[in-house]
């Protein structure tokens, strides 16, 4: 992916390790998500199956299982693992005490 | 070499099929695939109608195919989408929708439709049928029938055939009175012989269905809708509903206007080509082969492969040579299976028939050449799997011909499974044999669905799951590996609860994170979490290092989450008793916080539903209460009838002894859920017998108590664990039996589960008898539990976490 640009998305200490929380940005919702191991993903904020509140689920190495109806989805990619409807994913990365968005090129567009 | 174009008339059972068996010989590769359907579904289970129709099985569990199966195979579906002419000439199908799609390769798999014999009154126009008058062939057509019985009225099936009785049998489920008018002198005249259809006319009579037989109908009666049946013979019948299972009419006109060869159905050849172009096959109940037209699934498995081998190329010689046909009825509380002939027709063909008419049981078997070609088995078919095998192979039959009707001497099930011979087919819907079974329990598949999702037996109409199940574990034999996980406490640590606290408490393992660490290898794993931090709560009592993450939402913001991301408040309410200012309180919030629904819980409290999560803690603080717990696997509440204080009834105080009870145990984490009750006499206005502990007074301040009660989607009388004189005893004892629940259930395991694992006595002895010598330890550990109790709305209240509570949160510094 070529990228264009980053965003400054949260600061770290919003979202305590295990947990997500959900923010908004440019009127987009985005669940951002913090292993205890570290990492940081960012996702969709409601679940394709029926919108429940992914950020309120729980996570796992990097799965998030939905509190809703329990459907599982690899944060890395997006993949369902208990099924076949995908997620939608942001790119991002992890700075010192914060979390930037990453802004993918035109031509891969993921967020306009 | 560019791709084909295969085009398919029909998304039935024989066209989906079909293309499955394409796709398994390398067929993405050489064709691009368009289907059209005339329903607007995915491919479905057609057998499995009956089952819908009869409350068996819900109409969502019988799709084969889903619609993503079509986009993941890179078939083009258009569905509800009939097609409406075949150009020959141009290569090309047009639907009705104004789709067009050229082919190289034609396949027409368009089934057929419920035959409706030209009774006068049976129409309103031509081709509509009159409102009240169903075929039986489609999902439509169940949902039609259903919703015209709805809740019981007079009902008709005409034909008393196979589909005839499964209608039948599927509307008194819907609470009809029902009635089969059959024109044949006797029942499923095409799988029996007249005195196999009077035992079963006699077998449906006794289920509630009235059966005439040699009865023709003349009208249809009814102005705009269905109102009767007037017969032949002069008499009526009146009814609301009629359905038409009087036999199968092939779709085969879209052949005619094709100038394909049309008799009853489309004629095909031994490769199941049109016998008129070398492009069009056809499959399925709308080809004829041989002057034979089928009209049930298993021959339809087989045109499909063959068709598959030589579209493909993978097998130019394919053939078709015809099937024989066997059957099994699928009316429950009817055990029959047919198959072949249903009279001996040659001199020196041999009858073995043996009739318990009073039973219902009727056998007989028709041997030509000590091979058999026919075969009734009413009332016990037990041998049924045998039998059909033996016919459909054409196999020798053992001398001793008393065999082949009943099992003598052995146990019964074993000698069947010997001597099944290995090539014998146990699943006739996807025609899986004995040794295909075998195999893939030896490739190391030893759990019954693991077995069913890999071969498919058993996915079809289901009769053979019994069977299918007998054989994996027979296959599975001597050494039956049970997979050594189904003990475990959670999935990812292969250490048995008791193992688990052991390796816990030797570690000093006291938040759920330690544990990943220590004894998970680092991995965690989501549905391991919250019951490891279940456990821990147990065992480590005050001392356990609490992590939200390991807790579910609920867990975590201690309210219950709702379908729409917001979240019930259920404040406590002991006994179900309050007072006017709590409920003044209580509606102020509800005011305030613009609460979408007051709502009275089942367990005699009152539930706030639809608080934005942002407003949570403003409205346990202004409640002024504890919290209810209604969210946890923890004691929840208990309930309590008035008692004492002013029924006329009251044998004890119940409302007080749910007080002290509630005060008790409140918050206390366990593997599943906690429901009380108190009753004050046995009348249980408290639902105390199905509680996981209900109290019931009996007099003379003596408890009964009774443990492991459901009253959820599974029903439970709790069993008497012993009586007690006096609150505090019923306290004590009802403390100790949570306390052993919490240290042996596995998580999620309701009371009842458990008891019905391990036994009352088991419990009963530890618990009152104090067999292993434990009781004060598990007094002395509940209360431990009791003193480490902290509220979690207060604390939630004062604690310095920023973003618990937002929903969402303004990215950005
Ligand atoms: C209630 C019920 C119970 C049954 N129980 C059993 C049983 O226990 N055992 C057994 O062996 N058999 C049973 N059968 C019979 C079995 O379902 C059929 O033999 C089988 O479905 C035939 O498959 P098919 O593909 O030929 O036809 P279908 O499954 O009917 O499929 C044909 C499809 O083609 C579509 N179609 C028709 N015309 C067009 C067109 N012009 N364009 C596009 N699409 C078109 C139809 O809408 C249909 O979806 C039962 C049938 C019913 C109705
Ligand atoms: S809304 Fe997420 S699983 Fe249903």
């Amino acid at each position: 992916m070529s990228v264009l640009g980053e965003r400054f998305l949260c600061r770290l200490v919003d979202v305590p390790p295990g947990e997500g929380r959900t923010f908004e940005m440019d009127g987009q919702r985005i669940a951002v998500f913090h292993t205890r191991t570290g990492s940081v993903f960012a996702t969709a904020a409601e679940c394709p199956h029926k919108g429940g509140p992914l950020a309120d689920g729980m996570l796992g190495g990097t799965t998030v299982t939905c509190p809703l109806h329990e459907r599982v989805y690899d944060l890395a990619n997006g993949r369902e693992l208990t099924g076949d409807c995908d997620l939608m994913t942001y790119p991002v990365r992890r700075t010192a005490d914060g979390v930037v968005l990453l802004l993918p090129a035109a031509s891969d567009a993921m967020i306009s | 070499m560019a791709k084909q174009r295969l085009v398919v008339i029909g998304n039935g059972m024989a066209g989906a099929r079909a293309v499955e068996e394409v796709l398994a010989r390398g067929g993405s590769e050489m064709f691009d695939i368009t289907m059209f359907g005339d329903e607007p579904y995915g491919n479905y289970n057609r057998i499995l109608l009956s089952n819908i129709l009869s409350g068996i099985q819900d109409a969502s569990e019988i799709f084969l195919n889903p619609l993503d199966w079509y986009a993941e195979n890179g078939i083009t579906l258009h569905a509800g989408s009939p097609v409406t002419e075949i150009d020959r000439f141009a290569k090309v199908v047009q639907s009705a929708s104004g789709v067009r799609a050229h082919y190289d390769k034609l396949l027409i798999a368009t089934g057929s439709r419920a035959f409706i014999p030209p009774i006068p009154g049976i129409f309103t126009e031509p081709g509509k049928l009159k409102s009240g008058v169903f075929g039986f062939r489609t999902i439509d057509d169940c949902s039609g029938i259903a919703a015209a019985a709805g809740s019981g009225g007079k009902a008709a099936v005409i034909g008393g055939g196979l589909l005839g009785l499964e209608a039948a049998r599927g509307l008194l489920h819907h609470g009809c009175e029902v009635h089969v008018v059959h024109l044949a002198g006797h029942l499923m005249e095409q799988q029996l012989d007249a005195p196999g259809g009077a035992i079963l006319k006699k077998t449906m009579e006794s289920m509630g269905v009235t059966v005439h037989v040699g009865k023709s109908t003349s009208q249809v009666l009814g102005e705009d809708r269905v109102t009767g049946l007037a017969f032949k013979d002069g008499t009526s019948l009146e009814c609301g509903l009629v359905v038409v299972a009087a036999g199968i009419k092939p779709n085969a006109e879209i052949g005619v206007r094709a100038g394909l060869t049309v008799e009853r159905a489309i004629v095909v050849d031994n490769h199941m080509l049109a016998v008129d172009d070398m492009s069009v096959y056809v499959v399925g109940e709308c080809a004829q082969h041989r002057s034979r037209v089928y009209g049930l699934v298993a021959p339809l498995w087989d045109q499909a492969k063959v068709f598959a081998d030589h579209v493909t190329g993978a097998n130019r010689n394919a053939a078709y040579h015809g099937s024989k046909l066997a059957t099994k009825l699928k009316v429950m509380g009817v055990e029959l299976a047919s198959m072949g002939i249903t009279e001996p027709s040659e001199e020196r063909d041999e009858t073995i028939q043996f009739s318990e008419p009073q039973r219902g049981t009727y056998k007989k078997l028709i041997v030509r050449d000590g091979r058999l070609i026919g075969g009734i088995l009413m009332g016990d078919i037990s041998k049924a799997a045998y039998l059909m095998q033996a016919f459909d192979r054409d196999s020798p039959l053992p001398e001793e011909r008393l065999s082949l009707l009943f099992d003598l001497g052995a146990p019964p099930q074993k000698v069947t499974l010997d001597e099944m011979p290995a090539e014998a087919q146990v699943c006739n819907c996807n025609g899986v044999t004995k040794a295909a079974i075998g195999n893939c329990v030896a490739g190391g598949n030893r759990s019954l669905p693991g077995v069913m999702n890999a071969t498919r037996a058993g996915k079809g109409c289901g009769s053979c799951k019994g069977l299918v199940s007998d054989l994996v574990a027979w296959f599975a034999g001597g050494d039956v590996e049970e997979d050594p996980s189904v003990h475990w406490y959670v999935p990812n640590i292969p250490l048995k609860k008791s193992e688990l606290v052991e390796a816990i408490r030797a570690r000093t393992l006291k938040s759920v994170s330690a544990v990943f660490r220590e004894l998970a290898g680092g991995v965690e794993d989501a549905g391991a979490k919250p019951a490891l931090a279940s456990l821990l709560s147990v065992v480590w009592k005050g001392e356990y290092v609490a992590e939200p993450d390991a807790r579910f939402i609920n867990e975590r913001i201690h309210a219950n989450i709702q379908k729409d991301g917001t979240f019930s408040v259920v404040p406590p309410m002991p006994g179900g008793a309050t007072t006017p200012a709590e409920l003044r309180r209580i509606a102020e919030v509800a005011e305030k916080y613009h609460v979408s629904l007051v709502k009275v819980t089942g367990g005699q409290r009152i539930d706030l539903l639809g608080v934005r999560k942002e407003d949570l803690p403003a409205v346990w603080a202004e409640l002024g209460t504890v919290s209810g717990h209604a969210y946890g696997k923890t004691y929840r509440t208990c309930k309590a009838c008035v008692g004492t204080d002013f029924c006329r009834f009251g044998l004890g105080d119940s409302m007080a002894l749910a007080k002290k009870i509630e005060d008790r145990f409140k918050g206390i984490d366990s593997p599943h859920k906690m429901k009380l009750a108190t009753a004050g006499c046995p009348r249980n206005c408290s639902e105390a017998l199905i509680k996981d502990v209900g109290l019931v007074a009996v007099g003379d301040d003596r408890w009964e108590i009774y443990v492991a009660g459901a009253g959820g989607s599974h029903v439970r009388k709790g069993d008497l664990l012993c009586t007690v004189s006096s609150h505090e005893e019923a306290i004590l004892i009802s403390g100790r039996f949570m306390q052993y629940y919490r240290e042996e259930a596995k998580y999620k395991e309701r009371t009842y589960n458990w008891i019905e694992r391990v036994g009352i006595e088991r419990v009963r002895a530890v618990v009152v008898e104090d067999s292993d010598g434990i009781a004060a330890r598990l007094d002395a550990a509940m209360q431990e539990s009791v003193d480490a109790y902290v509220d979690p709305w207060g604390a939630l209240i004062e604690g310095q976490e920023t973003t618990r509570f937002a929903s969402l949160i303004p990215a950005g510094e």
